[in-house]
């Protein structure tokens, strides 16, 4: 049995389903992250005083430019594909998967660091919300690059038997990579800078 | 958003104009961390910059510029309940149901003793 709409656009959103399902599963996502951001909020307009200069300033934003860098792979995939461009595609993805591996293993240096001197998400206030906010950020990226190796490996095959909906899932993992992305931009300066 | 791959082509160098100027958003996110700006300042400029990049990955990247009502209007659910959201700590401060508003504090406070848990 065939799934309806995955490649043709419904009659009465305009969309494919995937697309609609993609968007609907962020707007989740911003909340989820909204929770955390708030409690941030809470957090830090409650304490007496909040830690400054705790984190490398350096290695967040390398992990920022490692990011962006890979929001720009990403998209590059999807429109190689549009412009019919296979080895391109297949460059510019594997590039996304290694630069979101570059970025998880930034973060484990960091995180080894403040382990190291015992600086826990147990130790402070601060860092218990660095490490949640952090550690979820971390998963997603884990959750994108395990959908990327996928696309990458046996994933690959729906390009040659059906092009249009290969393009259309690399597609909505472009949204979900860019909105990860996009959650790290305000996780930036919220925890490194300010 | 583009599904034709001639319009596709003509927005690539779009893709890496984006790309370089939220990295040179990030060069100035870190510069102005480097000049000691007051902590409300600082803030601000830090939260203005971080949502003009958001708005370009969203816009560019994320092809919200031109997508169909149906994304726009799940979207703008969604950044109703997001504001609402954020805006709940304020309760926290405003919450003063069953107390006087220039009641005195509790005596341990008054006293200077630390609550221990």
């Amino acid at each position: 049995m065939n799934i309806p709409y995955t490649v043709e656009t419904r009659p009465d959103t305009g969309l494919a389903n995937g697309k609609l399902g993609i968007w609907l599963f962020l707007a989740s996502e911003v909340m989820l992250f909204g929770a955390l951001f708030s409690t941030y909020i809470i957090l830090r307009t409650g304490a007496v005083e909040w830690p400054h200069g705790e984190l490398s300033v350096l290695l967040g934003a390398i992990n920022t430019v490692i990011l962006i860098s890979s929001s720009v792979t990403m998209v590059m995939a999807w429109a190689s594909l549009k412009m019919n461009e296979w080895s391109k595609h297949r460059l510019y993805l594997i590039l996304t998967f290694v630069l979101a591996g570059v970025f998880l293993v930034n973060k484990y240096f960091e995180y080894a660091e403040h382990l190291s001197h015992g600086e826990g998400p147990w130790a402070s206030t601060f860092l218990a919300i660095y490490f949640t906010l952090t550690g979820l950020h971390g998963l997603h990226i884990v959750g994108g690059m395990v959908v990327m190796a996928y696309f990458i490996g046996p994933g690959a095959k729906m390009a040659k038997t059906s092009p249009e909906q290969f393009t259309n899932r690399i597609e909505y993992t472009g949204l979900y990579w860019h909105f990860v992305d996009l959650v790290w931009i305000f996780l930036f300066p919220v925890l490194y800078l300010l | 958003m583009h599904s034709d791959p001639a319009e596709v082509r003509k927005s690539v160098r779009k893709y890496m104009m984006i790309g370089a100027a939220l990295l040179v958003f990030t060069g100035i996110t870190v510069a102005a961390n480097l000049v000691h700006l007051t902590v409300p300042l600082a803030i601000t400029v830090a939260l203005i910059i971080a949502t003009i990049k958001g708005t370009m990955v969203a816009a560019v990247f994320m092809h919200l510029n031109n997508e169909k009502k149906w994304i726009y209007g799940s979207l703008i659910l969604t950044v109703v309940f997001f504001v609402v959201l954020l805006f709940v700590p304020l309760l926290t401060v405003s919450d003063t149901f069953g107390t006087h508003i220039n009641a005195p504090g509790p005596a341990h406070v008054e006293s200077g003793q630390e609550h221990k848990d």
